[in-house]
């Protein structure tokens, strides 16, 4: 099952290096991880989408988490009411007529071209994760020659519902 | 030429460096024994050393690793942080080995190393290694000191750090130029560690959950590890135990949590347990673990690992609460601080009378047992000499392997922090520098090191720090001139191919001692071992004994590898 993790941690040198080594020695999979800054000066954020056996392991997960030092809070997110983002930056070949097909496909994205060259074009879009890979396979036929992503970034909505009825799991 | 060179600085407030301001900081943290070695990193260290006042008591080892093993034993027996000092590179490699032991067995070690100088990191300068990178996997935390400014802080950090929550060993990696810069200031020792709060009390509601599930159980078991022994909570755990005449069994590291010639006791569980401790955790409908963390050597195949039980875990480090056996009751806690806890909690529990029958005859039926090979000595009846003849209050370290099972089942420990052992790393070269390190903390206790022939000749170049302070560490050789525990599972699981475990070419033990100037001693006659052993414990220094014992010789019980808890091989003559 992915799970959606988010950590604050204190912006220190080898924090990474740590999170991500614990990680690997303990044999966590991840999919994706972002980090940046955060509202706090000298805290960073961290958002893990991770793929995990069951929750014994889920458990694990976070509690090694916790246990390093340079770590302030974690927390699962995936059932809450979260807003996730992510972004990604794709090249695909075409010119002339195909642009503007392109275009068409992308729009109900609200994606945006923000590179033109004489043979490609790089689009720009941004949103869940299920939304990224849509936009994706519907350009693959075009022919992608470069994709990037960024990893989900995300965290709590500002209001929780009593019940959270929309499992945010499917989504990434 | 060295009192001399103390009188000039002491008046010389200019010559304050980064070095000087770590000394102080050491001085300031009660530290009196370091471990270390020299070299170019930490010469202004070694500088400050030789110039500080009140001198400090620096233990030169003849390897880095024979330093850390040295800490560790000093660690385990005081219950202080053991402090480690290196140089960069090969020195900081050296010790991972040590760093990695004390991470597994949860040993409180401060390791500073010195760093080459901060404009040259990353440049594969000479004697450069990538400390921070190296050790972050096998540390509780790791530092490099950036500026001068930072360094009371993060020593005083890393000796909180080290000696709090589950102890732990700390790294704290220090540029030349750190420690060469000249400074007056004072800077600020506060702890900056908001992620850090380790939690020392026990939840109530979990408590009472756990004293709900002791009034049901028909065949409670208490498993204590040592965690009991770092919580300096072996008062409370025997009056719980003898409250509600719980049996109890332990780790191989809670040796001496419990009584071992308790009534209740029934021995060490695991691998090579009792049968009677391992059947009692396979029937037991009520597991109160408290310090250990369920190794696999304890536990066999998790699949039989108490399968009718209800599960409690006491334990000050979440992350070890169901990380590999499922857990109905967590206590996240101090050990000490959740068995007052429960001391407190009145509980009524059934009657288990039946089931303390049960282990009383088990204990009567299944006790250890070795056979007496007719030509060389039997390394059990050896280990049961030297726990009769020391009255069991020696202080016992050992490597790994066939001799420390044998010393873990044949001499019992009836107080804590008498054994020193490589318990989850499983180091060769551990036991014999760790008796360096137990005999500086104990001087006062007798400390006998059980090692094999194997082991002993990893790190028998530290001989020379036993003649130097007259260190009177007796070493007992368990020689089967083999790897022993290796040649075994040869034996048993390899069709006795013994494929490079045995010793064929061996040094002559006793002249290896003569020539550190030390006492040597051959045995390999029984009538001559009780003699043997009451001479060398009456005699005030430092004796190596080359035991010469069966080969052939198997440590049993046993669980093999892959097999549950109740499969015990080797339970009978």
């Amino acid at each position: 099952m992915k799970r959606i993790i988010v950590a604050t941690v204190q912006d220190r040198s080898g924090v990474l290096n740590r999170i991500t080594g614990m990680l690997q020695k303990r044999q966590f999979n991840i999919d994706s991880i972002s980090v940046g800054s955060s509202e706090t000066e000298g805290v960073s954020k961290m958002t893990f989408v991770v793929d995990v056996g069951d929750h014994q392991k889920l458990e694990q997960l976070t509690k090694q988490l916790n246990k390093q030092i340079d770590v302030l809070k974690v927390s699962d997110i995936t059932d809450k009411a979260i807003v996730a983002r992510e972004l990604a930056l794709i090249k695909v070949g075409g010119s002339g007529q195909l642009r503007s097909e392109i275009q068409g496909i992308i729009t109900p994205f609200r994606a945006s071209i923000i590179d033109v060259s004489k043979d490609s074009l790089t689009i720009q879009v941004t949103g869940k994760p299920d939304k990224v890979e849509a936009l994706i396979s519907l350009l693959k036929p075009y022919g992608i020659k470069e994709l990037t992503k960024t990893g989900v970034t995300a965290f709590l909505r500002g209001q929780q519902p009593q019940q959270v009825t929309e499992l945010n799991s499917h989504l990434i | 030429m060295k009192v001399e060179a103390k009188h000039e600085t002491e008046s010389t407030e200019q010559m304050r460096t980064g070095a000087d301001l770590f000394i102080q900081t050491l001085v300031d943290a009660e530290v009196d024994t370091l471990f270390g070695y020299p070299g170019g990193a930490v010469l202004p260290i070694y500088d400050a050393l030789y110039r500080s006042n009140p001198p400090f008591d620096h233990v030169l080892s003849r390897h880095e690793q024979g330093s850390i093993h040295a800490a560790e034993g000093y660690a385990r027996v005081t219950g202080k942080a053991g402090v480690v000092l290196a140089t960069s590179g090969p020195g900081a490699t050296n010790l991972i080995t040590g760093i990695t032991d004390a991470m597994m067995d949860s040993i409180p070690l401060v390791i500073f190393t010195g760093q080459v100088a901060s404009g040259v990191i990353g440049t594969d300068a000479f004697q450069e290694s990538d400390v921070m990178g190296i050790t972050t996997p096998i540390t509780k935390y790791n530092y490099q000191v950036k500026q001068v400014s930072d360094l009371p802080r993060i020593v005083n950090e890393a000796f909180h750090i080290a000696t709090t929550g589950r102890p732990g060993p700390v790294v704290v990696d220090i540029p030349k130029n750190v420690s060469a810069q000249l400074t007056g200031t004072e800077f600020s020792k506060d702890f900056n560690l908001p992620g850090y709060q380790p939690n020392k009390k026990p939840n109530p509601l979990q408590i009472v959950k756990l004293a709900d599930a002791l009034s049901r159980a028909k065949k409670p078991l208490l498993l204590a590890g040592a965690g009991v022994v770092f919580a300096k909570a072996t008062e409370e755990l025997k009056k719980f135990a003898e409250k509600y005449q719980l049996p109890v069994t332990n780790t191989l590291l809670g040796l001496g949590s419990f009584p071992g010639t308790h009534p209740l006791h029934l021995g060490m569980a695991g691998m090579h347990g009792t049968y009677t401790a391992n059947t009692a955790l396979y029937e037991c409908d009520l597991l109160i673990n408290i310090g250990a963390r369920f190794d696999d050597r304890l536990t066999g195949n998790l699949e039989h690992f108490a399968p009718h039980a209800k599960v409690a875990h006491i334990d000050i480090d979440p992350a070890e609460i169901g990380k590999n056996v499922a857990t109905e009751i967590p206590v996240v806690a101090d050990a000490k601080e959740a068995l007052q806890a429960l001391l407190q909690s009145v509980v009524e529990l059934p009657d288990h009378e039946v089931w303390k029958e049960t282990l009383k005859l088990n204990k009567a039926e299944f006790p250890l047992w070795y056979e007496k090979p007719e030509q060389k000595l039997s390394p059990q009846w050896l280990i049961k000499q030297v726990y009769e003849q020391s009255k069991g209050d020696a202080i016992i370290t050992t490597d790994v392997g066939q001799h420390q099972m044998w010393a873990a089942q044949f001499y019992t420990f009836d107080k804590p922090n008498r054994w020193v052992t490589s318990g989850g790393l499983g180091t060769m070269g551990f036991g014999f520098p760790a008796a360096i390190g137990a005999q500086l903390g104990a001087p006062d206790d007798l400390v006998v090191s059980i090692v094999g022939d194997g082991g002993f000749q990893m790190t028998l170049q530290e001989l020379s720090i036993l003649k130097e302070r007259n260190l009177p560490v007796k070493i007992i050789i368990v020689n089967n001139e083999a790897l022993g525990m290796v040649r075994q599972w040869q034996e048993s699981f390899y069709e006795e191919r013994y494929s490079e475990s045995l010793l064929t070419m061996n040094p002559d033990f006793v002249k290896l001692a003569e020539s550190y100037g030390i006492r040597g001693l051959r045995i390999d006659q029984e009538e001559d071992v009780i003699p043997m052993l009451q001479d060398i414990f009456s005699y005030n220094g430092p004796v190596v004994v080359d035991c010469r014992v069966e080969q052939k010789t198997c440590v049993y019980p046993m669980i093999a590898p892959g097999k549950g808890i109740h499969e015990m091989i080797g339970v009978k003559k």
